[in-house]
């Protein structure tokens, strides 16, 4: 299908689009501190738009942590600049409306409501009152759009609450993508899939991450290896190694934090 | 059923049936005091219209709406005591305020000699308050129980700051003894016909406003900020906002209700605004149905009706039944009564399905996506996590 609002022809690569002025994520000594233990240590972290980054690292390592300072949910210090405007220090709505959307470990959608209603009210924070007091006469064309792209059409009127696991997350990523943010901030989109799922769901950021800003924290290593165009390590609140997936892995500090907690990464 | 009570033609035959009922029916089989009786629980239907809005719909437990109310009611009771004074009494200074004070009418009760300023007032003095306060507490993330509390507090502050100013509100006496509404003589039964019928017209109008509010995009965000305050957040909408326009539409509501109940019932004291009587409101929501557009409406008048018949027959007796009945409907009864059919709707497509496994012997496999929503998930109806237990 011809997607003329939300998607665009190309793939992400690494480095993000290849010309041109483009959209990015730029964050700089991002720290945050829970009553003296350093969650996220002067973290450094360049994101392009195009580029679908993976978040790897052990558990502990501060991942979710990153998300929740650029969203505004937790109190940090640094700089997190997206796309020349420093978004750190304001309010969690107003972040949101600067283009930055998140998705949660726990898919968190409206569950009363229809799938076709979570979407519109994702789709609908620039609404003015006279239209909020109206009724929803039609389907926005985003809104439509975006409901194929999840594959979530054929559920239009179904309450969330009784969607699969996985149909949930998709919601989700629905939502951010009529959202209208260009910074994607995905926590372990794929958790509880099944491989079909998994693999709907890679194929899925592929579409949506080339025009995008795009970060995925992500546990499963064949995962990351199928679908990521480039990799953030981070452990114990520091960055530890950057760049492809071949490149991170023969990384040897890689490898040691790996192997010293042996189950993790999906391994 | 179901279908029919939500369509188009199932709204307008619902109102047509209402406006006969309420407006031609009653008046002619009722007498002038049983219909003055219906018109006060007219009066806490639209209070419950208001809270089911709020409390329903946007999970503020307010258990402050007596404030609200004593205010629309007070404001039109000031309006009336200064239109009688001057009618009848030449001076134009209340009979009580030289029975106890200094004889001169103080400055802020000036502005509500005017009936289009007193019109205007019994609402936006309501709704003005509501904003002030609801913007200072929910920009502050006040929600659940602590709001619930706070709000609670301030009924109980309104009505001793009442009592305490007996030179100019009449303290616990409250005001009363009105001869005048707006020049109708309060003694014609055929004025006190039209003003149940203004009282009727207004609920009308109050539960035409919220089934708008509830079937709008505004009201499907609402029902979100509900279920999940912070989610919302991350989709670029302050929760704050849309509660605060919710809480002051709900104080409004309550403020009409206020001033209409001057009238017809002929007296306010702080008995009519306090705790008690805040909480009263919040009774008969709960049992009907609180996140239904009919069920608080038609829980309020339940309520009413069976305190005044009850409560005339086993006086002491009533408190505690009211109490049970609460704790019940809480603890059983989420989605009050206007959640019965749905669940008994449940319960027999469930002992159907039973039925039909045992006859066939098999545990047809129905795999995929279940067919029903757990425990009546509808948006209408639904039973709501409790406020209380967060």
């Amino acid at each position: 299908m011809r997607s003329p609002f939300l998607l665009s022809p190309d793939e992400p690569k690494a480095g993000g689009l290849p010309a041109g002025q483009h959209h990015y994520l730029k964050i700089r000594n991002l720290s945050v501190v829970f009553d003296g233990f350093v969650a996220v240590d002067k973290v450094n972290l360049d994101v392009s738009q195009g580029d679908l980054r993976f978040l790897i690292g052990p558990n502990g390592a501060g991942k979710t942590t990153v998300i929740d300072a650029i969203t505004g949910l937790v109190p940090a210090s640094g700089s997190v600049n997206h796309t020349g405007t420093e978004i750190l220090g304001r309010k969690v709505h107003q972040i949101a409306r600067l283009g930055v959307g998140r998705t949660f470990q726990t898919a968190s959608v409206f569950e009363n409501l229809s799938v076709l209603q979570n979407l519109d009210i994702a789709a609908g924070s620039g609404r003015r009152a006279l239209e909020l007091l109206r009724r929803r006469r039609k389907t926005e064309p985003a809104v439509e759009e975006a409901m194929e792209l999840v594959g979530l059409g054929h559920l239009a009127e179904k309450q969330a609450g009784v969607l699969s696991h996985g149909q949930k997350q998709w919601l989700e990523i629905g939502m951010l993508l009529v959202q209208n943010s260009d910074l994607l901030l995905l926590d372990e989109p794929i958790a509880g899939m099944s491989q079909d799922e998994r693999i709907e769901t890679g194929q899925l950021l592929r579409k949506i991450g080339a025009s995008r800003i795009t970060l995925v924290i992500e546990h499963d290593m064949d995962f990351v290896r199928e679908f990521a165009t480039s990799v953030t390590v981070l452990a114990a609140g520091k960055v530890l190694s950057e760049g492809s997936v071949a490149e991170v892995q023969a990384d040897r500090r890689v490898q040691e934090v790996y192997l010293g907690s042996a189950k993790e990464g999906g391994e | 059923m179901r279908e029919f009570v939500a369509s188009r033609w199932g709204v307008r035959a619902g109102s047509v049936l209402a406006v006969v009922l309420l407006l031609v029916v009653a008046p002619s089989m009722l007498s002038v005091f049983s219909l003055g009786l219906l018109g006060k629980f007219i009066c806490f239907a639209i209070v419950a219209v208001g809270i089911g809005l709020a409390w329903g719909r946007g999970g503020m437990l307010t258990l402050g709406q007596g404030v609200f109310f004593g205010l629309g009611a007070y404001i039109m009771a000031m309006h009336m005591k200064l239109a009688d004074a001057s009618l009848f009494g030449g001076t134009g200074v209340p009979d009580f305020m030289s029975l106890y004070g200094s004889g001169d009418v103080p400055g802020w009760w000036e502005p509500f000699r005017s009936p289009a300023v007193t019109l205007l007032a019994v609402a936006l003095v309501p709704g003005l308050v509501a904003l002030l306060l609801g913007l200072a507490v929910f920009k502050r993330r006040v929600k659940g129980a602590y709001f619930a509390i706070l709000s609670q507090a301030l009924a109980a502050a309104f009505a001793v700051l009442l009592i305490g100013q007996q030179a100019t509100t009449g303290g616990s006496n409250g005001l009363s003894g009105f001869r005048s509404f707006f020049g109708f003589d309060l003694q014609d039964p055929a004025n006190k016909v039209m003003l149940y019928s203004i009282a009727v017209i207004v609920l009308l109008m109050m539960m035409a406003a919220a089934r708008q509010l509830m079937h709008s995009r505004f009201g499907e965000l609402l029902v979100a900020v509900r279920d999940q305050e912070e989610r919302v957040r991350f989709l670029g909408y302050d929760p704050a906002t849309v509660k605060t326009v919710v809480y002051v539409l709900a104080a409004a509501m309550a403020g009409i209700a206020g001033a209409l109940f001057v009238p017809i019932v002929g007296i306010v004291s702080p008995a009519d605004v306090g705790v008690v009587p805040s909480i009263a409101f919040l009774i008969g929501v709960a049992i009907g149905g609180r996140a239904t557009l009919l069920g608080p409406v038609l829980g309020a008048l339940g309520v009413a009706v069976a305190q005044t018949s009850l409560a005339s027959s086993f006086p002491s007796f009533w408190v505690y039944f009211q109490g049970l009945l609460f704790v019940l409907v809480i603890g059983f009864l989420p989605g009050g009564v206007a959640s019965v059919p749905r669940a008994l709707a449940n319960l027999l497509k469930q002992g159907a399905r039973t039925e039909a496994d045992r006859s066939t012997g098999a545990f047809s496999a129905k795999s995929g996506v279940p067919q029903r929503a757990p425990d009546g998930l509808d948006v209408s109806t639904g039973p709501i996590r409790e406020e209380a237990s967060r």
